[in-house]
């Protein structure tokens, strides 16, 4: 067993306000879509607002910016949720609700030391370092992994 | 390494026990293959045990009928398709380096839609050429559309099983793109489908209208995204009422 747990953070521009038509494909799948997520093998953490369902409402990063963050026991765990799952559906039409121009890199991952939950500050870091540098140990992507610090694999 | 392997597909009864292992969706023993080929059980053993060799099949140890304990015997010998792709291209070629070159490009163009608009193009195109073969075709002009579909797919690589009320793709033709580009491949894939099945169906009308008075509705095969994790991610539903959308 690892003693470090894999952190995610993506960031997205929705395309249309939430409550608009153009978003309810999203919308109304997002209760099921988290569900599945709280559910699923490995499943650690995952940040949620004040209204405590999901982090919809969150904008630590600017007033358009959309937010994802969460914490699983390894990259293959975090994997299979999200492409061997329903939320692969979701994935498929990602460009219809959400746009990324802009914001150079929009998903990074990254190892936290098991039983931490990695702050919003360090998040935007370690996407900051991956747009700097390109994957590394610190902040990485899903074609490039790195393995857990201290791990043998 | 691929050649060798490959080669070991040329003597015929080897051929065979390969064909059989890879259609299965379990690990299976080397009884059932001696009985499934018609030969002995040590053949079937030396056949296997030189297609894992060669690299086309994987070992696994376990007991078949969940006897545990003293008296369950040696754990069997089970054997399934290699994970590892084999390939052979004479002249050299390097497709997959161009696919994964293009597949980043889409990406970071966010082009999925794109991608998906082309390949519902290509997919129709290329099931109105396959209807158009079959309907000349008088021994297959009659069957039924299902028929029809796993036909067509099988010769594009999906390994289509039928069940009661779907298709399910054994293969994924685009495995080493799909895992590295999941919502873009897995799209991709999708959109072939779904036009592959609307190049099949339109020029099957009398086909569809029959199974449309019969209250099935609509398109009698609608593609969806249903990732298990060894299948391809795309399951055909064979009739309306079991669609999930």
């Amino acid at each position: 067993m690892t003693d470090h747990h894999l952190a995610q953070l993506n960031v997205a521009l929705p395309r249309e306000p939430l409550d608009t038509p153009e978003m309810a494909g999203f919308m109304t799948r997002l209760e099921e879509i988290n569900a599945l997520a709280d559910a699923a093998p490995g499943f650690v953490w995952r940040l949620v607002d004040d209204g405590g369902s999901d982090a919809t409402a969150l904008r630590p990063y600017g007033p358009d910016v959309m937010v994802n963050m969460s914490v699983w026991e390894s990259v293959e765990t975090l994997y299979d949720y999200m492409y061997r799952t329903a939320h692969l559906d979701l994935l498929r039409r990602r460009r219809e609700w959400f746009s990324h121009d802009g914001l150079g890199a929009h998903s990074v991952l990254w190892w936290v030391p098991a039983g931490t939950i990695p702050t919003l500050k360090e998040a935007r870091d370690r996407l900051d370092l991956l747009a700097e540098r390109g994957p590394t140990a610190e902040a990485f992507t899903f074609q490039q992994r790195f393995a857990a610090p201290g791990s043998s694999d | 390494m691929s050649v060798e392997a490959i080669g070991e597909l040329r003597e015929p009864v080897r051929r065979a026990v390969y064909e059989y292992a890879v259609s299965q969706d379990e690990p299976v023993g080397r009884d059932e293959v001696a009985s499934a080929c018609g030969i002995g059980r040590t053949l079937a053993a030396f056949h296997l045990d030189r297609l894992a060799t060669a690299g086309l099949l994987d070992v696994s140890f376990g007991r078949r009928s969940g006897r545990t304990g003293p008296g369950a015997g040696r754990p069997a010998k089970l054997y399934r398709r290699s994970a590892t792709d084999h390939e052979v291209s004479l002249p050299p070629r390097r497709y997959l380096a161009v696919a994964e070159l293009l597949a980043e490009t889409v990406e970071r163009a966010a082009a999925d839609e794109k991608l998906f608009a082309v390949a519902r193009d290509r997919g129709r195109s290329a099931g109105l050429a396959a209807a158009a073969l079959r309907e000349g075709d008088a021994d297959r002009a009659g069957s039924d559309a299902a028929a029809g579909i796993v036909e067509v797919l099988a010769g594009q690589g999906y390994e289509p099983q039928r069940r009661d009320d779907s298709i399910v793709l054994r293969n994924c033709p685009f495995h080493a793109l799909a895992r590295d580009y999941p919502p873009l491949v897995c799209g991709m894939n999708l959109a072939l489908l779904e036009g592959l099945l609307d190049g099949l169906s339109a020029s099957r009308g009398a086909d569809l209208g029959e199974r449309s008075s019969d209250g099935l509705g609509g398109s009698p095969a609608v593609p969806r995204i249903a990732p298990t994790g060894t299948n391809c991610c795309v399951v055909i539903d064979l009739a309306s009422k079991n669609n999930h959308d």
